[in-house]
């Protein structure tokens, strides 16, 4: 039913389908690519966009129509990762503090506290300025900014749950902590979890390209959205274009999973559905 | 009120202590150390032992780290490691830039979202509330980094407009410091217009639902007065608390976009100093950002008291 409705909502539809598009075109670059990424062409130096090359050339005569397809890989797969990492690890001590409680919740909620203290970026930034730049340690970065939202998300959906008759029953019939909080509380929070999910998808995919742009995030060569733009941004009288193309890609792919979250946000509550 | 305040500054020590714990560590987390990264590649040991001593970098970490929170509390955020400038005074010299640019941006943030956030809110469905809706869906899926590229392109490279980055001194030449302001501030504010917007719109059409406003409309009150005083002021409560988390969002927006205008506030020291490998302006810097980001949390959580009598804190 959820599924349907989603597919009822609009703009949830809009971003489903950039997504998917842009899903298609990171996993068939290989095929879809006129140009290897990282084949220059002395020749063609900052080449304007053109028949030959889409999105024109940058300053080693790259197709950058090229590079940004194989960008698509990049975000989809750090955000991916991160976002995995960091809603496994939330989610899971979500659960338990929220069915403990106690000194486990107390500690764990303060530590979370001290992260959220920090401003996403910044936390993310002194993260890679310890541990150097690179795509894994930005993947890192990127999922510990992100796991006290899962947590607390979790956690506040299993002090609602906690208490409800379901669990009771359960308890009654001798279920243990660990099938409680696994099979019967965790399936009741997994729609919250979900959209919480794509929201995070969205913040990743800006905070890599925001860090990349740094220069704290996937190296060069390698054809990141932001470092791309943060080279870009140094040719701009020269080739405008190349201060463009990445920066789009950024903002469909952003914008598709925005949509996406606020089609389930819709979908999977109830109550909205009913005023629609 | 002044109980509640109290109590909220007593939960942040232990915040604070973790805060300062992990602040402290990033100088002592750091690939090598720090007496290597200021005397350079060709040091002696003799002049690494010597630092090292002069630093108090020999005793043990626990020790360094009660003489470092001692001197801090004192407001010695010691010096920078290349050039050994006081790093509090070099901190000083750069929060006006990032004030002036954050004040800047939360007022275009704020002239943008209440028309918008308001007149959406009275014509559900029109064409202003749709534009509304494009208008915030926009802003929070364009990276601030790529909206200033755009403006760059627009206003300093096509039209000649605006300068593309700096910040020239406002004694000098006053008219080309305000117009470097424009397109930073333009970038950090409406990123927080986006936010401000949509919680404006939908307070607003919470508000207007209700039976008090259909009774001050009976009785007579003209539409301006009902919208100001009876729908807006309830309005502004929900807003004012996003209102204050957007303050702290500006000062980490305010990082990216110093850097892009090379504005020079704290954020762009920030980035600079991980570029200069200066772990002491580092620290300092980032210890700035958050303790700024917890006050306005707080001040945020004051003023909705202020705003809102029913709120009772205690």
């Amino acid at each position: 039913m959820a599924i349907r409705a989603l597919l009822r909502h609009r703009s949830g539809m809009i971003g489903l389908l950039l997504l998917t598009i842009l899903l298609l075109l990171a996993l068939l670059a290989p095929y879809i690519a006129p140009y290897d990424p990282l084949e220059m062409h002395a020749a063609d130096r900052f080449h304007p966009p053109s028949r030959t090359y889409l999105f024109g050339t940058d300053e080693f005569g790259r197709d950058i129509f090229s590079r940004v397809l194989y960008g698509a890989r990049i975000a989809f797969g750090v955000g991916g990762i991160s976002v995995s990492i960091a809603a496994v690890i939330g989610v899971i001590v979500g659960l338990i503090a929220g069915y403990v409680g106690g000194t486990f919740d107390a500690v764990v909620m303060r530590l979370f506290d001290v992260i959220l203290a920090f401003p996403a970026i910044l936390l993310a930034i002194v993260i890679l300025a310890m541990l150097g730049p690179g795509s894994q340690n930005a993947i890192l970065a990127i999922a510990i900014v992100n796991i006290p939202g899962f947590a607390r998300l979790t956690r506040a959906n299993v002090l609602v749950e906690r208490s409800k008759e379901y669990v009771e029953a359960s308890r009654a019939v001798g279920a243990g902590p660990a099938r409680i909080i696994f099979r019967n509380i965790f399936p009741n929070t997994v729609s919250t979890i979900l959209v919480q999910i794509t929201i995070a998808l969205a913040s990743a995919v800006l905070l890599e390209s925001a860090l990349s742009f740094l220069g704290l995030g996937t190296p060069l060569p390698a054809p990141s959205w932001g470092s791309m733009l943060s080279v870009g941004r140094g040719y701009l009288p020269l080739a405008p274009w190349y201060g463009i193309f990445p920066g789009l890609a950024i903002t469909t792919m952003v914008m598709g999973f925005y949509l996406l979250g606020d089609g389930l946000r819709d979908a999977l509550d109830p109550r909205r559905q009913k005023i629609r | 009120m002044g109980k509640y305040a109290l109590r909220r500054l007593i939960q942040m020590i232990p915040v604070l202590i973790i805060v300062s714990i992990v602040i402290f560590a990033i100088i002592h987390l750091i690939p090598g150390n720090p007496a290597e990264i200021m005397a350079g590649p060709n040091a002696t040991p003799e002049q690494l032992e010597a630092l090292n001593q002069q630093y108090g970098l020999d005793k043990p970490l626990v020790q360094q780290y009660i003489i470092w929170l001692g001197h801090v509390l004192r407001g010695d955020l010691g010096v920078s490691f290349i050039n050994e400038f006081p790093v509090g005074k070099l901190i000083m010299q750069r929060v006006p830039a990032t004030v002036e640019l954050a004040l800047a941006a939360a007022i275009i943030g704020l002239l943008f979202s209440f028309p918008l956030g308001i007149f959406s809110a009275l014509k559900p469905g029109s064409w202003i509330d749709l534009f509304t809706t494009l208008f915030s869906a926009l802003s929070f899926a364009v990276p601030s980094f790529w909206l200033a590229i755009l403006l760059i392109l627009l206003f300093s490279l096509h039209f000649k407009w605006l300068p593309p980055s700096g910040r020239p001194d406002i004694t000098e030449d006053p008219v080309l410091h305000f117009k470097s302001l424009l397109m930073p501030a333009f970038t950090l504010g409406i990123a927080m217009a986006a936010k401000l917007t949509r919680y404006l719109r939908s307070a607003m059409l919470d508000v207007l639902n209700q039976d008090y406003i259909r009774t001050a409309q009976a009785k007579g009150l003209s539409k301006t007065a009902v919208v100001v005083r009876h729908a807006l002021r309830n309005a502004l409560i929900p807003v004012v608390t996003i209102f204050g988390l957007q303050v702290g969002d500006l000062l980490s927006g305010a990082i990216i976009v110093e850097s892009i205008f090379a504005w020079p506030g704290v954020g762009r020291l920030t980035i600079q100093s991980i570029g200069w490998r200066d772990y002491s302006i580092l620290q300092a810097s980032v210890m700035f950002i958050v303790l700024a980001f917890l006050i306005v949390n707080l001040l945020t959580d004051l003023a909705y008291g202020v705003i809102n009598p029913r709120i009772r804190y205690d």
